[in-house]
């Protein structure tokens, strides 16, 4: 009940005003407040911006599991749809930048672009993606969908997977960056994997014949 | 072409232009062994940059109006403060906040290869005797987004007309500065260092290919290419080598750095042509640089709008192949 109570009050708000920072900064960089800018060429950086911004959240919200089964910190998956629906708050605002500053809502332009870029059509499928997500995240859905919910949710493998491909491919030719972004995907996807097959090996071990009915379950918790 | 007269200056008596800018760094290094370098830099102002300072009163040039396009140029800032020069680092500020190590006086530029004049020559011997002009050209970068620049130089034919090609020079190729001390961007592999290009002796001889030594009436900063880069304003703005320490005249067709790393994507002409695309994005519309948030994108032009000065040099010529 306490962890409850400080999470309420106190972790949940302030994750909430530090993950609302990259975008005042760039709406301050947009007014010029505070002496900040957007560069020369402002679309590209709001554009950029938003983009990583968003993929540095994706990588939070699947940080979450691997540093609350290392650490104990089990309280941490509290925070976890918040950074999510960050993650899908910049991503938005990073197509939006696309659609409307940069296209100036050219539709015809934008839809050659996702069917003829492949970049731009792996950017726009893990955008799409997200979308069903996002709506299922609260409570009353995760209750209704049960078991599926958690299945439905690993899609966020998937659209980090496409995420960093899309980084990846715009890029003109110093990947330095990328890679980065590929190893920390390595490491988060890799951790799951992992656990996943010594949980497999741990069933198999404890679903031996002759103790098959002392056999505990094992309790998985795959998020 | 290098007779000293006593009573004159030369151009590299006076206290380089780049010195001068680069004077925050100077005081640096000066103070640089103690902790007082720190607060020393941080307490200089740093408006110097912000707006375009007035033109250099030791360059004598005149404007060319014929081949300046009547448009208002892009500012100073985010001409010098908004470039692609991998040499300082891959980021479009990195060559601003880097180029100060490069030391653009005294340079010399080697000549060689299939012309009468081969030599090393000084900077300011290579041009003497050429009509320093101004040009307002449009830019056209290979990532869509564009410029327009003031810039100064002299004709790149009279140039070559001075070096005296043979007839068997069917290519000029130019070659960037390597020194990674001067160009740390050189210790890292993401380009072939150094930095080659190259044209075909016609596009060479175009009227409109401009040797640039400066922007807005004054000597080049470094992140721009200081002391000499080409300026060819009907193809992408990666075809501009800069700094430039040789200019060789060969038979054959060279490989310019950006076609050896990606060749299917940056071709040997790199043609500014609306109607063929990058492997990845569009060439048909480019960004303005300078025109804040809401600006729109402007259609790219075949040739970046040069089409009547160059299109006869590509005449019968597949340009979807030969990008």
């Amino acid at each position: 009940m306490k962890a409850e109570l400080q999470y309420r009050y106190f972790y949940k708000p302030a994750v909430f005003v530090a993950s609302l920072a990259p975008a005042a900064l760039l709406l301050c960089g947009a007014l010029g407040w505070f002496g900040q800018d957007l560069g020369a060429d402002p679309v590209a950086k709001l554009l950029h911006s938003c983009g990583k911004t968003g993929l540095n959240f994706l990588l939070l919200t699947l940080l979450v599991t691997p540093v609350r089964r290392l650490t104990g910190l089990s309280n941490l998956v509290r925070l976890r749809r918040m950074l999510g629906l960050f993650a899908f708050f910049y991503l938005v605002a990073h197509f939006t930048v696309y659609l409307v500053l940069d296209q100036q809502l050219d539709y015809h332009s934008v839809l050659q672009d996702i069917v003829k870029r492949p970049y731009i059509t792996i950017g726009f499928t893990a955008l799409l993606l997200l979308v069903p997500l996002a709506i299922t995240s609260t409570n009353r859905m995760m209750r209704r969908l049960g078991r599926r919910w958690q299945k439905l949710h690993r899609l966020i493998y998937l659209i980090v997977i496409l995420g960093v491909w899309h980084y990846w491919w715009q890029v003109k030719k110093d990947i330095r960056q990328p890679l980065l972004y590929v190893a920390m995907v390595a490491v988060l996807l890799g951790f799951r994997l992992v656990v996943h097959l010594l949980n497999r090996a741990r069933a198999a071990r404890n679903a031996g014949p002759v103790t098959s009915t002392s056999a505990p379950a094992t309790v998985r918790e795959r998020t | 072409m290098r007779r000293h007269q006593p009573g004159r200056i030369l151009p590299s008596q006076i206290t380089p232009e780049a010195v001068y800018l680069n004077r925050r760094q100077l005081l640096a290094a000066a103070v640089a062994s103690g902790a007082l370098a720190a607060s020393t830099i941080a307490t200089l102002p740093a408006q110097a940059e912000d707006l375009a300072p007035p033109p250099d009163p030791r360059l004598k040039f005149t404007r060319n109006a014929k081949y300046s396009v009547n448009v208002a140029p892009t500012g100073f800032k985010d001409i010098t403060h908004y470039n692609n020069f991998y040499e300082f680092g891959t980021s479009k500020d990195d060559p601003a906040a880097n180029a100060g190590t490069l030391r653009p006086q005294p340079w010399h530029v080697t000549v060689d290869g299939e012309c009468a004049s081969r030599g090393t020559y000084a900077f300011e011997d290579l041009i003497k005797g050429l009509p320093l002009e101004e040009r307002i050209y449009r830019f056209r970068c290979v990532e869509a987004w564009s410029m327009v620049v003031p810039w100064l130089g002299v004709q790149l034919s009279g140039l070559i007309q001075k070096l005296k090609p043979t007839t068997n020079a069917k290519y000029v190729q130019f070659v960037t500065l390597m020194d990674p001390k001067q160009m740390p961007g050189e210790s890292s592999a993401i380009l072939q260092w150094p930095y080659v290009e190259a044209l075909r002796m016609d596009e060479a001889m175009n009227p409109l290919a401009l040797m640039a030594i400066g922007l807005y009436g004054r000597q080049l900063p470094n992140q721009n290419g200081a002391p000499l880069r080409l300026v060819l304003p009907w193809k992408y703005g990666f075809k501009g080598i800069k700094s430039i320490v040789r200019i060789s005249f060969v038979a054959t067709q060279p490989r310019n750095t950006w076609n050896i790393s990606a060749p299917d994507e940056y071709g040997f002409y790199a043609n500014v042509n609306p109607h063929v695309d990058h492997p990845r994005w569009s060439q048909a519309t480019e960004r303005p640089i300078g025109k804040g948030l809401f600006a729109a994108r402007q259609p790219t032009l075949m040739f970046n709008g040069y089409e009547n000065e160059v299109a006869y040099l590509y005449k019968g010529m597949d340009l979807r192949r030969d990008f």
